[in-house]
């Protein structure tokens, strides 16, 4: 359904102080200094070196930059001082015409006067007010009086109207959405179209990207239900006594968290439609470069343009290209809204995707395989990794390595039916062929980026991966596209990433911000049935990156308080962290697998931003019974070979 | 009841007499013939808790000649139990695996919503939970034995006190005495649970924390008198694991702690079950014919006087330290008056140069069990020469392992306010949905998380959080938000979807949105509403799954 998009209805400022987005406090506008102007003194003085006439044109460049991006942003954009007189009555001739605009005061910036010299520059005009209409120097005050008499000022305010939007962003997941809410709070006229694609099995869900629906969200209540299977297991010791048998049932479950994901959607539509950004469940294509086709479910085709665009469409799982794959497997986009138990499941790859859903059907009872071409978890730390690994494989979980299928065929039909899989071994010509209810492909994933008319505006794409490579500030090479989220090329494809990249690109575009998306230490956390949280570097990257000498390893097995009385494995649960030898043992590789291995990851994530160090470790106090506390003690080295196993408690 | 209460006795099936018949004979030789069997160490601890221990292993690897006496003096009720202290015995350990018993129980609720059939009725066994913590403490206490004996550290089952500055007299349960002399002296003693002292039958039909975790029967329709976090700890799982709970207060919960999300606590607590006697003080306890106790108590709030009768009655509310059988005067060991803490300065020395307290019995220590084990280890070090390094008692995390358990470190926003004054202080707050409280359609009204900074925080050294958790043991990531320096920079990139994900959005002050409401936040749901604080500098995300939005404190 297309909505007429209502913009969104600031009042007319009703004296010059209050002009809408434009008055920002000075605090925020401090930002405008940006880049390494901006660093703490710590951080700048590890960086300086010769190069600080480099430095300053850099800064220079940077708030250059800036004000282009607030000049090109803002239909009218007002560079004045709070106290000056001119500028006030500029402020009140746009506000008694109802005009927005947009205001950035130098005498409350902190570096106003270099934000002046470069102004300067720009516009050849030394004083303020200085005024920009649609990207055109108006002048100071009297010019701009002098236009509106002329009408000058009208025909420029006029053609702002060639484009139907602000910005047009396509996907609408975590970062697309979270782009759009801000680019609407500036003030902008937004609009998102999502459009969700059936999957080979028809599946197809609602507004919010695969996180919400087909992602994180799902999973994570799948895994908590593989958790209380677990807890049930448990609560014997602990003295909870009940009927033996107890039975899992998958409908119930899937209805459960299906209806909490209809919540979510719903929820989202609501935010959009309150915020005023405009939601079109259609296709979109590009036709020129500010002109995008939607087409609906139902063919028809609508035409926006924009000034700006923001390229969100995130990724899709990978099929095999075998025969019957298609046909007859399901993927991460299935499974969650699968209407029947799978049964025996055969999941074929080794992603984070593949080893969390192997885990939490097998956690919820059901006969599982995983078929691995070559290694666990490839990127993350290997030796977790196989921790991961063989924790599963003690509870149940079976694994087939080395394989890859080569086949897929169906023996009868049915919910479920029954596969017939045959797959070949990487080393050799031995086959095997096993019998399956349910064959998950989790094989990777592919970046939903050529069918959208990308070649056609000139857009760059990584032809091998589909996906988009982009500048510093999330910029393609087609400086009004952007890129966000899982389509990125060298990014992380996480929720949060997308979320912070959304929201930081829309107020640089629009705000007075010129803050960028830091994706360095970025956690993360496998759901797999021992939960494995990472931050920062994996043994074998910190190695590569700083030589095995320079890095020193501390780890230990523990033995969580709560497993001791339920009887569960000893010597499982494992902590290590890297620590940097050469910059005061900073830590720079955090890893955990035990419960709530999330939860305990992102303090220390907070730590790490903060430039942890081992000494900081060693001086932070423990909070008794815990397993995080066990990073407060961590004493033996990998290097010293020292036995890590824990004897009695 | 009380006929049923645990009496521990040490000297179990296990062959603990292998150590003991020695330290015994010694003993016996030392008090026939005090100067010939007078022993000496370089170091003597008196108190085998997680302090004393630390502090004497450490020692020890540093090449000195340590002992440590232990003692466990029976509860009135007479329950006593191994090495290791309260910590391991009557403390952190027993209480959160009785905790965790509580929270599998809501985990069997949760079940069914996530698929699970468990058929009903579903019974709580004390009797097998009981068995089951105390034979893992059990395993502790040996443990602990082990270690010492591997690292060579004298261990003596005596009750000890001063006969001078460098000599402590230690007596058995039998009687025996030795003497024990050292260079130095760590006292250790820990605290014991308070008794009132004018409420008739209190001590006679009471129980303490000592004596809870070793009941061997169930407690049943229990009155837990206080308002320490042990007395809601303890009333907390009691509720938990099915009993009738009341928890009876004088005046506030939890003192000392932030007195906002004090209240979160009981609320919560509440709204599980447990029974609140708000404003009441008990007066006397009679135990009737058939074998339950009767509790009078005043209720101030109405001037009347209120009546009930239940099976178990906890005294939770205090404790106090171990120093009035030590003759510490003998020493001429100093202790505060007051509450008969010993005095210390920032060396852990105490009025006498050579002789130091660590732990619980310190004046002025957060009584905690991780910071009597790092007191004790630089206490040793500082002794023996490996470092200089001083105890830092600031910013201490703790986690109040409630229902829904609350974790803190830093500041209370009380004290916030009282040291840096109202006008300074911003404090960001939210409450919020755990992702899996809502296919267990679990309330969660009192999840709630607050954390306050500097204004004009050019030197925003001082963000300190403090946060109220869920429970579900995931109090354990608290530990890595202890504050430090540039804590208003960290909060970048979240994970995802967990609860922790909520202290990475701090948005608006309440300074600016003083009229606004901290609404829910759904963790995984309802998107939040970023445009209330257009200039937050943070993350308001608040679209994603798993962000949180802080809103301001009204």
């Amino acid at each position: 359904m297309e909505q007429p998009p209502s913009p969104p209805p600031p009042p007319p400022p009703t004296s010059p102080g209050l002009g809408k987005a434009g008055v920002v406090p000075s605090r925020r506008l401090g930002t405008v200094r940006g880049g390494p102007m901006s660093s703490p003194p710590e951080r700048r003085a590890r960086l300086s070196s010769p190069g600080t006439s480099r430095q300053f044109s850099e800064a220079r460049e940077e708030v250059r930059r800036r004000l282009r991006d607030l000049i090109e942003g803002n239909r009218v954009m007002i560079f004045s001082k709070s106290y000056c007189p001119h500028s006030t009555r500029v402020k009140e001739l746009f506000s008694s015409l109802g005009i927005d605009y947009n205001i950035l005061e130098l005498d409350q910036v902190d570096d106003g006067a270099n934000v002046q010299e470069v102004l300067t520059e720009i516009s050849n005009q030394k004083t303020v007010p200085n005024i920009f209409v649609n990207k055109v120097h108006m002048g100071g005050c009297d010019r701009t009086f002098q236009a509106h008499q002329n009408g000058l000022l009208q025909k420029l305010l006029q053609e702002d109207v060639a484009h139907d939007y602000d910005l047009i962003i396509i996907g609408g997941g975590s970062g697309g959405l979270s782009c759009a809410k801000e680019a609407a709070n500036l003030g902008k006229k937004v609009m998102v179209l999502d459009f969700v694609v059936p999957s080979p099995q028809d599946t197809t869900w609602g507004l919010g990207g695969t996180c919400v629906n087909v992602g994180c969200v799902p999973k994570k209540l799948m895994h908590q239900a593989a958790l209380l299977g677990q807890a049930l297991q448990d609560s014997r010791k602990f003295g909870w006594a009940y009927n033996q048998q107890v039975k899992h049932n998958w409908e119930a479950m899937t209805e459960a968290i299906q209806n909490h994901i209809s919540s979510l959607n719903w929820g989202y539509r609501l935010t959009l439609r309150e915020e005023g950004v405009a939601y079109v469940n259609s296709y979109g294509e590009f036709v020129e470069p500010h002109k995008i086709k939607a087409t609906s479910k139902k063919g028809q085709e609508t035409f926006y343009t924009a000034a700006k665009f923001v390229i969100a469409t995130g990724e899709r799982p990978r099929y095999l290209g075998i025969p019957g794959d298609k046909e007859y497997c399901i993927t991460s986009d299935d499974l969650f809204s699968l209407p029947y138990c799978p049964g025996r499941t055969l999941v074929v790859g080794a992603s984070y995707v593949a080893l969390e859903c192997a885990g939490f059907l097998a956690g919820l009872g059901l006969d599982v395989t995983v078929m691995v071409r070559s290694i666990l978890l490839r990127d993350f730390d290997q030796e977790m990794a196989e921790k991961v690994g063989s924790y599963m494989e003690q509870h149940g979980v079976k694994f087939l390595r080395k394989f890859i299928p080569v086949t897929v065929q169906q023996l009868e039909k049915g919910s479920p039916g029954i596969l017939k899989v045959m797959a070949r071994s990487t080393e050799g010509p031995e086959t095997v062929e096993g019998i399956y209810n349910t064959v998950l492909l989790a094989v990777g994933r592919d970046s939903c980026t050529r069918k959208m008319g990308l070649e056609k505006i000139g857009v760059k794409i990584n032809e091998k991966n589909g996906k988009i490579p982009v500048n510093d500030v999330e910029q393609t090479n087609v400086p009004h596209v952007y890129a966000i989220g899982d389509v990125l090329e060298g990014k992380p494809e996480l929720t949060p990433v997308a979320i912070q990249a959304g929201k930081l690109l829309a107020r640089r575009l629009f705000g007075a911000s010129s803050e960028k998306c830091d994706y360095t230490n970025v956690p993360t956390t496998v759901f797999t049935p021992l939960e494995y949280g990472c931050c920062g570097l994996s043994e074998e990257k910190a190695i590569e990156v700083y030589n095995k000498e320079n890095i020193e390893v501390y780890h230990t097995l523990f033995w969580p308080l709560e497993w001791t009385v339920a009887g569960r494995d000893n010597n499982t649960c494992y902590a290590k962290i890297i620590c940097n030898k050469f910059d005061s043992d900073r830590v720079i590789g955090f890893h955990i697998l035990g419960p709530n291995a999330g939860e305990i990851t992102q303090g220390f994530t907070a730590a790490m931003k903060c430039g942890l160090t081992k000494q900081q470790l060693n001086d932070t106090i423990g909070i008794h019974p815990t397993c995080g506390e066990i990073f407060t003690t961590l004493q033996i080295t990998k290097s010293s070979g020292l036995d890590i196993t824990q004897k009695g408690c | 009841m009380m006929a049923a209460m645990a009496v521990v006795v040490l000297r179990g099936p296990r062959g603990h007499f292998r150590w003991r018949v020695p330290t015994c004979t010694r003993g016996v030789r030392g008090a026939a013939s005090p100067a010939g069997g007078q022993q000496d160490f370089d170091l003597l601890v008196i108190g085998g808790g997680s302090g004393g221990l630390a502090c004497a292993k450490e020692a020890a690897q540093l090449g000195k000649k340590v002992a440590v006496t232990d003692y466990v003096e029976p509860s009135p009720q007479g329950t006593r139990w191994g090495l290791g202290g309260t910590c391991v015995n009557v403390g952190c350990i027993p209480k959160k695996l009785m905790h965790q018993a509580a929270l599998l129980g809501d985990m069997i609720r949760d079940a069914h919503h996530y698929g699970w059939e468990v058929a009903q009725p579903v019974q709580h066994d004390w009797n097998k939970m009981a068995e089951a913590v105390q034979n893992h403490v059990k395993s502790l206490n040996w443990g602990h034995r082990v270690q010492l004996q591997d690292r060579k550290v004298k261990y003596f089952n005596i009750k000890a006190s001063f006969v001078d500055k460098h000599t402590v007299c230690g007596v058995t349960k039998s009687g025996k005495e030795t003497l024990l002399s050292a260079d130095h002296i760590v006292i250790a003693t820990g605290g014991r649970p308070k008794y009132p002292t004018h409420i008739e039958g209190a001590s006679e039909y009471g129980i303490t924390s000592d004596d809870i975790f070793w009941l061997k029967e169930s407690p049943g329709k229990t009155l837990v008198v206080g308002a320490s976090y042990v007395a809601l700890e303890c009333a907390g799982f009691l509720t938990g694991i099915g009993l009738d709970t009341t928890v009876m207060m004088r005046s506030i919960p939890l003192r000392g702690f932030d007195q906002q999300m004090s209240s979160l606590v009981t609320e919560h607590m509440e709204s599980h079950g447990t029974r609140f006697l708000k404003g009441c003080v008990p007066s006397r306890i009679e135990k009737l014919p058939a074998g339950q106790l009767q509790v009078t108590w005043d209720d101030h709030a109405s001037g009347k006087e209120g009546t009930g009768i239940f099976d178990t009655v906890l005294w939770a509310i205090g404790r106090v330290p171990e120093t009035r059988n030590l003759n510490l005067e003998k020493a001429g060991v100093n202790t505060n008056p007051k509450n008969q803490k010993i005095l210390v300065d920032a060396q852990e020395a105490t009025s006498v140069p050579h002789i130091f307290a660590i732990g619980d019995v310190a004046e002025g220590r957060p009584e905690l069990t991780p910071t009597a084990i790092m007191a004790g280890k630089l206490l040793a070090q500082r002794l023996y020469g490996k470092s200089s390094a001083l105890m830092d008692y600031s910013n201490v995390p703790t986690t109040v392992f409630t229902p829904l358990e609350y974790g803190c470190v830093g500041l209370s926003e009380e004290e916030a306010v009282t040291v840096h004054g109202q006008e300074h202080v911003e404090v960001y707050h939210a409450y919020y949905k755990p992702l899996e409280f809502t296919v267990a359609e679990r309330d969660a009204s009192q999840c709630y998380i607050k954390m306050w900074g500097l204004l004009y925080t050019g030197n925003a050294d001082s963000g300190h959080p403090s946060y109220l958790l869920r429970g579900g043991g995931q109090a354990a990531h608290l530990q890595a938000f202890r504050p430090g320096p540039y804590c208003d920079r960290l909060l970048r990139l979240k994970h995802h979807p967990c609860q922790t994900e909520g202290t990475h959005v701090p948005s608006p002050t309440r300074r600016l949105l003083s009229q606004l409401d901290p609404g829910l936040t759904d963790l995984g749901a309802s998107p939040g509403d970023s445009r209330r604080h257009p200039w937050s500098t943070v993350c308001p995300a608040g679209m994603a799954p798993g962000s949180i939005q802080l809103t301001p404190v009204p």
